[in-house]
């Protein structure tokens, strides 16, 4: 059901220059350096690879769970067919596209207030003040805890009975009766963000923070000598510095954001409201038994986070090249 | 896809006998809903004394759609981890291909004593893949002090459950107890959501989704107005959260002494009675209201215990079974747990009556409970269920009226029973 992501650097083509032409050490050392590859590459082709092909070959089949053996190849069929008169297959059923919606919806917004957020507390962690490397450990713990037990946790935080959340919005008088945080299709959503928001926040921040570190010191302090405005600063120096350390971010992000499972199937009443790629896939090949179309569901998926990454590379590649303009 | 090894890693969780140097010779998995896995443990601690086996029990997910995954999971990995299920009345039909027929093993007389029907439900092509343990019913739970001080008689139909819900828990509110609810049930997007909305459905007079030819009957004017009903109770009467609740958060609520009624199976009656519950001896169970036309339904459920095809110690593991499903285990729990026995004399026994008055009194209910329609839809079960608690769910929203929704399902029903049954 994962689906793997291979990070390559985008390359500028570029002639090579004379001392990288071809010669005895060169070639030995492009040999050692498959050989040194060679063991991720096996690894990765048996735990990636493997069942990203298999998957491809169950979406073609009527395959069922109870009985693996007995599979027929039936093409297309699971991904759309003409019978009698109306449209079958994932793409013709409107809760696959509720789920695609839902996981687009989840993954932008989220993505979004995390990437603002990171930012903020990155900046934060990284002014000098008394017990910093403690906020920083602090900071962290969110992103340590598993999703599943933090999803839980949050679950019975936001429980509408004896919720701790509806009890502190009740006492402030917020609001006069407790609210169904994790049942109620309005607000659903929004919990499974915020509870997302609050866990991958330290990711941004750190990987941010981590830019941040590396700036040079001498453009703020010519922007302090000539008196400029530290928002102006912050947009005009800081940002633009930071923003390839802020797309890797970006990127993990939305690509774990569009598998997303877990916080949604533990937090949410498993209604057609908040579901997502994932679990749709899920339901159909584990509670309906039918592999060949939780394959097809699954594949979809796939198609969907590689468009999204080969979307970043372009870009990526865009970028690298109005940058070297 | 789904790793052998993760499997014991996902359930040692609730393992007992943790630690143990040698592995054990069974592993039997029990349900964790209430006093459940506490009085499997018990049984099979008994057993163990008895023949000097060692077995290890594990627990599940309270969720049966859930616990479905997992043996699904398990099974179509032919994986021997697991020896002994608890499985639903619905599920035999999907895991025939995996269990074991325990006539073989424990002879043709086995499943003697225990309701035909339950055997019938549980015998697939022949087969007696599963052993019956305890049946369910759905049964209405009221608090007796709350109805005797407002001065009502338990509610014989929806509409009186309503009133009366709605009258005390707004009294009870102006009395100073703003947790107050006056009905709680399974509204949940999940099996248990099925098993309430065909009581609803039923007890309205609009017949049980598909009947026993196999033919969709959702869409009339009697199911949508069930449907239309519930909804209206949702904010009203019940609290909103009831869209996420399964058997365990309601009874939560009601043994808290904030719900005026509850609609459970039978184990919350043990649970309700115990030490440290807020209501005990403030409950009565009543069979379930219906519509002014309709007659009061209860949905069947219940749970047996099926072995596993891939068991290395499937004689070993069939005795234990039979153990387990035997009269001595069954009357134990009845009177420790208020788990339905599935053996028609326990129904007379004195012991049995005193601790859980009402399986005498709801006898009828328990015997002429409603099945939902797994055996004329087979296979396709899972997706049928699946799309009558997600159209309900919406109903229960307020995404969509009753009338759309019967009538949604219908064209969905129809879709499904073309290509699957």
């Amino acid at each position: 059901m994962s689906t793997p992501v291979t990070e390559s650097a985008p390359i500028p083509a570029r002639p090579l220059p004379a001392s990288y032409r071809s010669t005895k050490v060169r070639r030995q050392r492009v040999r050692a350096a498959w050989y040194f590859l060679a063991p991720m590459l096996v690894t990765l082709a048996m735990v990636a690879g493997w069942p990203l092909l298999r998957t491809f070959y169950f979406s073609f089949t009527d395959a069922s769970l109870s009985d693996l053996g007995d599979t027929l190849f039936i093409g297309l069929e699971n991904y759309l067919v003409y019978d009698d008169g109306r449209w079958f297959g994932v793409l013709a059923d409107p809760v696959w596209w509720r789920a695609v919606w839902n996981t687009v919806y989840f993954s932008v917004v989220s993505v979004s207030l995390e990437v603002v957020f990171g930012v903020i507390v990155a900046l934060i962690l990284n002014a000098e003040f008394k017990g910093r490397t403690l906020v920083r450990a602090a900071v962290l713990i969110p992103w340590a805890i598993p999703t599943i037990v933090s999803a839980q946790m949050w679950a019975w935080m936001l429980n509408d009975q004896f919720g701790i959340i509806n009890h502190l919005l009740m006492g402030v008088g917020l609001i006069d009766s407790p609210i169904a945080w994790t049942a109620d299709a309005a607000y659903s959503m929004w919990a499974v963000i915020m509870v997302d928001v609050w866990k991958t926040t330290p990711f941004v921040a750190l990987l941010v923070l981590a830019a941040l570190q590396m700036l040079p010191k001498d453009c703020y302090e010519a922007a302090e000598v000539d008196g400029i405005h530290p928002l102006k600063v912050f947009f005009r120096v800081t940002l633009p510095l930071i923003t390839p350390a802020l797309m890797v971010a970006v990127i993990f992000r939305l690509l774990d954001a569009l598998r997303v499972f877990d916080v949604i199937y533990v937090l949410t009443s498993n209604s057609t409201s908040t579901m997502s790629m994932s679990i749709y896939a899920r339901q159909q090949l584990v509670e309906f038994q039918d592999v060949g179309y939780g394959s097809a569901a699954s594949t979809l998926l796939f198609l969907v986070i590689a468009l999204a990454t080969i979307a970043y590379l372009y870009l990526g590649r865009k970028q690298l090249q109005l940058g070297g303009e | 896809m789904f790793k052998k090894s993760l499997i014991p890693s996902l359930l040692v969780v609730g393992a007992a006998g943790l630690g143990q140097a040698q592995a054990a010779d069974l592993t039997i998995s029990c349900g964790a809903v209430g006093a459940e896995l506490q009085l499997c443990q018990q049984g099979v601690r008994a057993w163990e004394e008895k023949t000097g086996h060692s077995v290890d029990v594990v627990s599940t997910p309270n969720s049966s759609t859930e616990r479905l995954s997992l043996y699904q999971q398990i099974l179509s990995a032919n994986s021997t981890d697991i020896d002994i299920m608890q499985i639903d009345v619905v599920w035999p039909g999907l895991l025939a291909n995996h269990l074991l027929d325990l006539r073989e093993v424990l002879g043709d007389d086995a499943g003697e004593g225990h309701f035909a029907a339950i055997i019938e439900n549980n015998t697939i092509d022949g087969r007696l893949v599963a052993m019956p343990w305890f049946t369910d019913a759905g049964v209405l739970y009221y608090r007796a002090d709350l109805l005797e001080q407002y001065g009502h008689e338990p509610p014989q139909t929806w509409e009186e459950l309503t009133e009366i819900a709605r009258e005390i828990q707004n009294a009870e509110r102006e009395a100073g107890n703003d947790r107050m609810h006056g009905f709680v049930f399974q509204g949940r997007a999940y099996e248990g959501l099925t098993c309430n909305a065909l009581e609803w459905v039923a007890s309205h007079g609009g017949g049980t989704l598909v009947d026993a030819d196999g033919e969709v009957t959702i869409d009339n004017p009697q199911a949508a107005a069930a449907l239309d009903l519930a909804a209206s109770w949702i904010g009203e009467i019940a609290p909103e959260g009831v869209l996420n609740y399964t058997e365990e958060e309601a009874r939560g609520v009601f043994q808290g002494g904030n719900a005026v009624f509850m609609r459970n199976w039978p184990y919350a009656w043990a649970l309700a009675q115990s030490e440290d519950s807020e209501v005990r001896g403030k409950v009565g169970v009543t069979q379930l209201p219906h519509a002014g036309e309709g007659s009061s339904a209860a949905t069947l459920g219940g749970w047996n215990l099926a072995v596993s095809r891939y068991s290395e110690n499937a004689e070993l593991a069939a005795e234990l079974v039979a153990f387990l499903a035997g009269e001595e285990e069954q009357k134990r729990r009845a009177i420790e747990g208020a788990y339905n026995p599935t053996l028609e004399t326990l129904y007379q026994d004195d012991e049995v009556l005193e601790a859980v008055p009402f399986f005498g009194d709801l006898y009828e209910t328990f015997v002429n409970a409603v099945a939902r329609p797994s055996a004329p839809t087979g296979d396709a079960y899972g997706r049928v269920s699946n799309a009558f608690f997600s159209a309900t769910h919406d109903v229960l929203s307020g995404n969509r009226s009753g009338e759309q929704a019967v009538s949604d399902l219908d064209r969905e029903l129809a879709r499904l029973k073309r290509r699957n049954w």
